[in-house]
């Protein structure tokens, strides 16, 4: 982590006091890594609670509240009993990649996790190819899903895996378009490029209607590539049991479970940082106190993170012709256009900025 | 044309739906339908078209409307219910008359489907809301439904 932050230098030269400087490199990277996991299991409790308890408010119900105040630590209350269960498989599964699946999953999410600027400098891993990396990290996640159900020997399981495979290929295709049409407003991949080139107005702003569509259609394939309701063909209670995951039991299928929230994060967090500044506030009202981008970024990643859960709470589920059709029928020739569209306002000189 | 219309048409629909739920999400706080029943024993009232048990009102003289026709009994389909009568001369007029007994019903073999209250034809028994109807023996599902030394309201006739 390569930051001017205080608190990282303090700790980077703590380190290097006691320690040669080939040994220190990694035992911060050691350091980082036990930081993002523990990011990981906290955002991904954080927001299994979270979704619960939107889902009852918006079915007017009370939700999760018997544990801890308000039901706080319900959900780490799950997590011990998943931990607590036993593992079991089905007799002729494939036991190697059936095991390896999960990790397939965790590992594209932390990876995903790993590019995100949370505030100026706080920044993992500051790639040059940011957004590119984070198309390509996000769909290797659906290696896990289809092995998963490969290798269960389920039919249910096998049919949610692939149904899982047509979406994500599908849907991945919108995600690229919508945020190729936000690059060609910053002119470049890198996130940290990218909110520095916000610093002018945030890009939805900047780049007004075909950022508002290119933003519409970001939403409407991001909840699609994390197979959540309304695009929950993959795990179709009523159709398939649990999908692809049917056969997984304790902690295993805790780590599908978690690895689908944080890919929600993900989503959001991207959506974030392409369309409203990552972690600059609102007319640089906070410019001055860097460590309260973090804040920002939180802010306004739950609040699209409340969004696709609003989503899923109120829309029908889609059939899986209709599913394609909605994909290469509106969304992929709209996105064309909304890419011809953006380079016109750019090549005018269109854009909004401050 | 109707491609754009569509689109229109689907993102306006989609957007009242979500203008609904998101109603519905701001007034969850006052209008939660959540019951946290052990909790609120003492003050839940359940709705008047619950149906929890079949009972028998009497007035406060000990009577009830009952005739002893047997028309819940046949309407059963269960047999749940068992009506056991007598003839006997009525004091007042001094005809012999069908007189209940005992109007004998079983709870754990009821289905709560309402077709003896519906074929009762002087409206004896009714709907009860109570709904702890967890016992520890099998017998005292077993219930006498006119209470001992009630006899039948005077002007009641089948
Ligand atoms: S409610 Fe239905 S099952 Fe129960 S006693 Fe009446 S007729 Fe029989
Ligand atoms: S409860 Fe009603 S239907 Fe049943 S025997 Fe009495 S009067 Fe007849």
């Amino acid at each position: 982590m390569y930051s001017s932050l205080i608190i990282t230098n303090n700790i980077h030269s703590w380190v290097l006091s006691w320690m040669p400087a080939a040994a220190t490199g990694i035992i911060e990277m050691i350091m980082i890594a036990l930081a993002y996991l523990t990011l990981f299991a906290v955002l991904g409790l954080f927001l299994v609670l979270m979704e619960r308890k939107v889902a009852a408010w918006f079915q007017l119900r009370i939700g999760p509240n018997r544990v801890g105040f308000f039901g706080m630590f319900q959900t780490i209350a799950d997590a011990l009993k998943l931990l607590s269960k036993e593992l079991t498989g089905t007799d002729k599964a494939d036991k190697f990649l059936y095991n390896l699946a999960p990790y397939f999953l965790i590992i594209s999410s932390l990876m995903a996790l790993a590019v995100f600027p949370f505030s100026k400098n706080l920044q993992a891993f500051d790639i040059n190819i940011g957004i590119f990396f984070l198309i390509a990290i996000s769909s290797i996640g659906v290696i896990g899903i289809l092995l998963g159900g490969w290798s269960s020997n389920n039919k249910f399981a096998l049919i949610g895996a692939m149904r899982s495979g047509v979406q994500t290929i599908s849907y991945e295709l919108s995600v690229g378009l919508s945020l190729l049409t936000m690059i060609l407003l910053t002119g470049s991949l890198q996130l940290s490029e990218i909110i520095e080139v916000q610093k002018s107005g945030w890009l939805i702003v900047q780049g007004h209607i075909p950022a508002v569509i290119a933003f519409m259609i970001y939403m409407i394939a991001g909840t699609a590539e994390t197979n959540r309701a309304p695009f929950d063909m993959v795990e179709a209670e009523s159709e398939l049991g649990a999908g692809f995951h049917t056969e997984y039991s304790g902690m295993k299928f805790a780590y599908f479970f978690l690895a689908e929230f944080i890919n929600m994060f993900i989503i959001a967090a991207i959506g974030t940082t392409v369309f409203f500044g990552g972690w600059l506030s609102p007319f640089g009202i906070t410019e001055s106190i860097p460590w309260l981008g973090v804040f920002w970024f939180m802010i306004k990643t739950f609040a699209l993170v409340f969004l696709m859960m609003w989503f899923r709470w109120t829309f029908p589920r889609l059939r899986v012709d209709q599913l394609l059709t909605l994909e290469w029928k509106y969304l992929l020739p709209i996105n064309l256009f909304n890419i011809v569209l953006m380079a016109i306002i750019i090549w005018l000189n269109f854009t909004i900025q401050f | 044309m109707s491609y754009f219309s569509d689109i229109y048409h689907g993102i306006r629909t989609l957007l009242t739906g979500m203008g609904v739920t998101g109603k519905y999400f701001l007034h969850s706080r006052k209008g939660a339908i959540t019951q946290q029943y052990p909790d609120n024993r003492d003050t839940l009232k359940m709705f008047e078209r619950f149906r929890g048990e079949v009972v028998m009102p009497h007035d406060e003289n000990n009577e009830h409307s009952c005739t002893g026709c047997q028309k819940c009994e046949i309407a059963c389909p269960n047999g749940s219910i068992e009506i056991i009568w007598d003839r006997q001369v009525d004091p007042e007029t001094g005809k012999k008359k069908k007189l209940i007994d005992k109007h004998i019903y079983h709870l754990g073999m009821c289905t709560q489907c309402g077709l003896c209250i519906d074929a009762c034809p002087s409206d004896a028994i009714k709907w009860a809301q109570n709904f702890e109807n967890a016992v520890y023996d099998r017998s005292q599902l077993t219930r006498v439904l006119n209470r001992p030394g009630s006899k039948v309201r005077a002007g009641v006739e089948e």
